[in-house]
């Protein structure tokens, strides 16, 4: 089958959702690939770079949508895109269907099979096609360096001849994806930084990626964030105002707030109010990250970089990824190519769409001329482990104790033993003749010797110690010797087949045991 | 010859064998102690031959030397992986030749026994002819239970040598009527020894050798797969004590040396392997698992897999790693892929190390042999006690087709059938790749959270050919 991509066609975007690289892996799964010409001339990939890896160049976009069964995009299609679809072929790309009826409802007329890949559930397996994680990561990475491009000082805190240079001060709200990434960045940067998150359980996240985590006074059940599939969900009135007084009393101290904070399919949450901003000392930055959804931040212009009255700058760019287009394109094109892997098991370059897969169930959204949103919740829910009761460390007191009480119980085993033994054997002496009790010492000796020697017996060993015991078992022969000389013919024919099946065993055994040994090598 | 050198000898023997025995305390000094152990036992043998009592030697010689040969070449043809089979298939050797002897025992006994003359019958026979009545009680009992343990390890050898082998299905199977059918059986030989007692027939030898056949096939066919180290240990514990109560039906000390010695040492084996696995010995015996408290604990999550190039990645990414085999890894023969792994990872200057579990495969020792076998350096292979501390400070743990040996679930669920077991607690490293064949419950059937852990990834696939399949991408 053919997996084409066609140029991007909204403004600005400058991804792309197939490299050299992918393409490479994509044909390694059977098929054949193809790229609109100029498609990643914005991230850095020229058609030549394409046509080397075996990729065809496609002149225009109808004539691409029309050869290809399998189209792969970055952005929503638009409507002229939508029109181009036709049966049974299989769309991949984001696709908004929580806001995009009138695009499903085309897909479904046009029985074109889509996978959003925003859908994707957010379950282990799923990671490697997460495409909202990999571009949020890239969001917050961004984030951190667009604002220290409009921060008028240092991240880290320096004393030089010139003076002393205080740290930045950086505070991530919602500590996503993206978040993390934002504190990974400025950490490194050599910011002090802060964050914060609803779902407190992120806490122990955000402290080993090297940041303070904010902590509020205040009392609630949270509602576990495990339950949502890892996003945030909506808090409480009471839980708000206190996050919200949290904040103010940062506000002043703060050289940069970047804000992550989205809940899935609603306006984003209005966290950075307009008195916080005028509360920052100007030259200051926020970074809001939740443009697109209306800002975490009033004031944010969406796409645009504003200065407020007070010297705050506002960034409120939607187009983070695409700014680092050859980075995004190469981890997104990974995306779509793990995706594809899902969809192709066999490796025979033919798509099988398992609707019984969570992961390709959750994110289809148009089936074979059905709508197939919202999907049933996966049935494998991943769940965080609770954590382990600590034991209790031992003091060396009780541990002393222990110890005199193990040595007592051992002492009184091994009393208890040869007591019981020596009464035993007293009272075999009593009955046996004398001629019993001989051979009967020899035995117990001999298994007391044994006892001794084997416990010291190195645990590697114990393979070549079996053979070795099973040649010496085969003193068994000894008996068969002393018996052959006898007259009975039965006799003599049972003691010689014993002799030959001990000969086997001794040669057999001690061979093989020698073969083990040999083998036993220093490093 | 007389006595007196025979006797000579047997001490010297028996010294040689203890020797042997307490050599294999180390890798170096069991090299030499093989060789006092075939050294012990060509004395043995020639001080026989050539004493009082033994005729027809040389048909003895020539059976030994047929015998002999067979044995050299089995012993060279047989694959390292094939080693619990082979130790098995001799001890239902020895089993057999112990019945034949206490058979034998039995007739020269009944031949003689009315004579008291000294006729020229054989050093056997004349020592038979000389013992009081007391003593001829006394040398019943003795040979009664040589054929008893003798014939028991005959058909459970032979049993255990099938599971090993995969020539009889490993799971664990009894006939209706369970232990009741064994404990009858032993019940049936306890009359028959005091119908022994009394009449000195043959009957009842051959009925009770007939219910100890049964005992020895009935015992370990109820035995799984994942007791056979326990099992073959048992066995060879039995080959021995069944040497030696032939050795004292024929008053022979060097016979009752020896078979102490394999006896106590299989003894302890066994213990050890039990111990390693948090049973008693009984409840291995009586196979299948003790009963549990409650329903196990619900795993939760899902198995992620992973292909070669992750494992590789993270292996080249990683300072410190530790392989830990199980029999997933004999059965695939990997130990020379895992071995050439090894090199290239020590190559780099990783350090790289191998865990065993007590009870990993089939036969106590069973990876170690294998991974000696590939040229695996014996210094860098670890006891579980060694290594368990190490884990949390080690970044990829490899896990080669074990399965039971590193479930959490041994110290996490008390209600686990295998709760209280030692584990190696591989899930405290930072990540642990599972070389396994596909989903599948490991041996006992017991699901292992292991596998649902966050740090854990599944390399699906043949361990040979996932191994093979890393090399190339380690650079």
């Amino acid at each position: 089958m053919k997996f084409g991509v066609p140029k991007e066609v909204f403004e600005g975007e400058a991804r792309v959702a197939l490299t050299p690289e992918s393409a490479k892996q994509l044909q390694k799964l059977g098929y054949d690939c193809a790229i609109e010409t100029g498609a990643g001339a914005l991230a850095g990939f020229s058609d030549k770079d394409y046509e080397e890896a075996g990729v065809e160049v496609i002149k225009t976009a109808p004539a691409l949508w029309k050869d290809c069964d399998i189209v792969a995009k970055v952005r929503q299609p638009n409507e002229t895109e939508m029109k181009r679809l036709k049966k049974g072929q299989t769309l991949i790309s984001f696709f908004n269907p929580g806001g995009n009826e009138e695009g499903m409802e085309t897909a479904k007329a046009k029985g074109a099979n889509v996978i959003a890949m925003e859908m994707v559930p957010r379950i282990s397996r799923a990671q490697k096609m997460d495409a909202l994680s990999s571009m949020a990561n890239i969001a917050g990475y961004r984030a951190v360096i667009e604002a220290g491009n409009n921060f008028g000082r240092f991240f880290t805190g320096q004393i030089t001849a010139a003076g002393k240079v205080p740290p930045a001060k950086v505070l991530v709200v919602g500590a996503g994806v993206a978040g993390l990434a934002a504190i990974g960045t400025s950490t490194s940067l050599g910011a002090v930084t802060y964050a914060f998150d609803v779902r407190p359980e992120v806490a122990e996240q955000v402290e080993s990626m090297g940041a303070e985590f904010v902590y509020l006074d205040f009392e609630e059940e949270q509602q576990d964030g495990a339950a949502t599939g890892g996003y945030a969900s909506v808090s409480s009135p009471e839980f708000r105002e206190a996050q919200l007084a949290k904040f103010r009393e940062l506000a002043p101290e703060m050289d940069i707030v970047i804000t992550t904070a989205l809940i899935p399919n609603r306006e984003a949450p209005e966290l950075w109010t307009k008195d916080m901003v005028e509360a920052m000392k100007p030259g200051s930055v926020i970074v809001d990250l939740a443009a697109e959804k209306g800002g975490n931040c009033k004031l944010t212009v969406k796409d645009e970089k504003i200065v407020t009255d007070n010297g705050v700058t506002i960034i409120g760019y939607t187009d983070f990824p695409s700014r680092m287009a050859t980075q995004a394109s190469t981890l997104y094109a990974t995306n779509i190519r793990h995706m594809m892997t899902d969809l192709t098991p066999e490796k025979d370059g033919q798509i099988n769409h398992n609707m019984e897969d969570d992961v390709i169930r959750g994110a289809t959204v148009t089936y074979e001329g059905e709508i197939t949103f919202p999907p049933p919740p996966p049935k494998v829910a991943a769940i965080a482990a609770k954590p382990k009761e600590k034991v209790k460390e031992k003091t060396p007191e009780e541990k002393r104790a222990e110890e005199v009480a193990a040595f007592k119980a051992q002492t009184k085993q091994q009393v208890t033993l040869i007591a019981v033994g020596a009464v035993l054997l007293l009272g075999v002496g009593l009955v046996a003749p004398a001629s019993f009790m001989q051979h009967f010492i020899v035995f117990v000796l001999s298994v007391f010797v044994g006892f001794q020697v084997i416990w010291n017996v190195s645990h590697s060993l114990h393979t070549p110690l079996m053979a070795v015991t099973n040649a010496i078992s085969s003193i068994i022969i000894l008996g068969a010797l002393l018996q052959i000389g006898s007259g009975n013919w039965l006799v003599i024919l049972l003691a010689a087949l014993s002799v030959f099946m001990a000969g086997i065993n001794i040669f057999g055994g001690f061979l093989v045991t020698r073969r083990m040994l040999a083998m036993f090598q220093k490093s | 010859m007389d006595f007196g050198f025979t006797t000579a000898a047997y001490v010297v023997a028996a010294v040689l064998f203890i020797l042997s025995l307490g050599g294999l305390s180390g890798q170096e000094s069991a090299k030499r102690a093989v060789w006092y152990g075939i050294a012990g036992m060509a004395l043995a043998v020639f001080a026989t031959l050539i004493g009082p009592g033994a005729g027809l030697w040389l048909l003895s010689l020539i059976l030994i030397a047929a015998g002999g040969i067979i044995g050299w070449y089995v012993a060279n043809k047989v694959e390292m992986t094939e080693m619990p089979q082979l130790v098995a298939a001799m001890h239902s050797l020895v089993g057999l030749a112990a019945v034949f002897v206490g058979f034998n025992a039995h007739f020269v006994m009944g031949h003689v026994a009315g004579l008291h003359g000294g006729e020229d019958l054989g050093t056997f026979a004349a020592l038979v002819a000389h013992k009081s009545p007391v003593e001829l009680n006394i040398l019943k009992v003795e040979l009664f239970l040589g054929i008893f343990i003798g014939a028991v390890t005959f058909t459970g050898s032979v049993i255990a040598y099938g599971k090993l082998a995969g020539k009889v299905s490993s799971a664990a199977k009894k006939l209706p009527g369970g232990h009741a059918l064994n404990a009858g059986a032993a019940a049936l030989s306890l009359i028959c020894l005091i119908w022994y007692f009394n009449t000195g027939g043959l009957f009842p030898v051959i009925l009770m050798t007939l219910a100890a056949l049964f005992i020895g096939y009935h015992l370990i066919m109820g035995i799984g797969g994942a007791d056979m180290p326990v099992v073959v240990s048992m066995l060879n514990s039995y080959s021995g004590w069944a040497a030696a109560a032939i050795g004292f039906s024929l008053s022979n000390d060097l016979l009752i040396v020896v078979g102490a010695l394999v006896g106590s040492s299989g003894a302890i084996l066994s213990y050890i392997m039990c111990k390693a696995m948090n049973r008693s010995f009984v409840s291995v015996i009586l196979g299948g698992f003790g009963g549990t408290a409650g329903p196990a604990m619900e795993v939760e999550g899902e198995q992620v897999a992973i292909d070669a190039d992750g494992v590789a990645t993270a292996l080249n990414e990683a300072d410190s790693v530790i392989i830990v085999p199980g029999y997933g890894m004999a059965v695939a023969q990997a130990q020379g892929a895992v071995s050439e792994l090894t090199n290239k990872l020590r190559a780099k200057g990783k350090n790289v190390r191998f865990a065993i579990h007590p009870v990993a495969g089939r036969l106590p020792g069973h990876m170690n042999v294998l991974l000696a076998e590939a040229k695996v350096p014996y210094d860098i292979v670890l006891e579980m006690d060694e290594i368990n501390e190490d884990f949390p400070d080690t970044d990829v743990v490899i896990v080669i087709g074990s399965n039971d040996i590193v479930n959490p679930a041994a110290q996490e669920d008390p209600n686990s059938p295998i709760a209280g077991m030692p584990v190696l607690e591989v899930w405290k490293a930072k990540q642990v790749f599972v070389s396994k064949r596909g989903q599948g419950t490991g041996y006992s059937g017991i699901e292992n959270p292991l596998f649902y852990k966050e740090n854990t990834r599944m390399f699906y696939g043949d361990a040979k050919a996932s191994m093979n399949a890393l090399l190339p991408k380690l650079d």
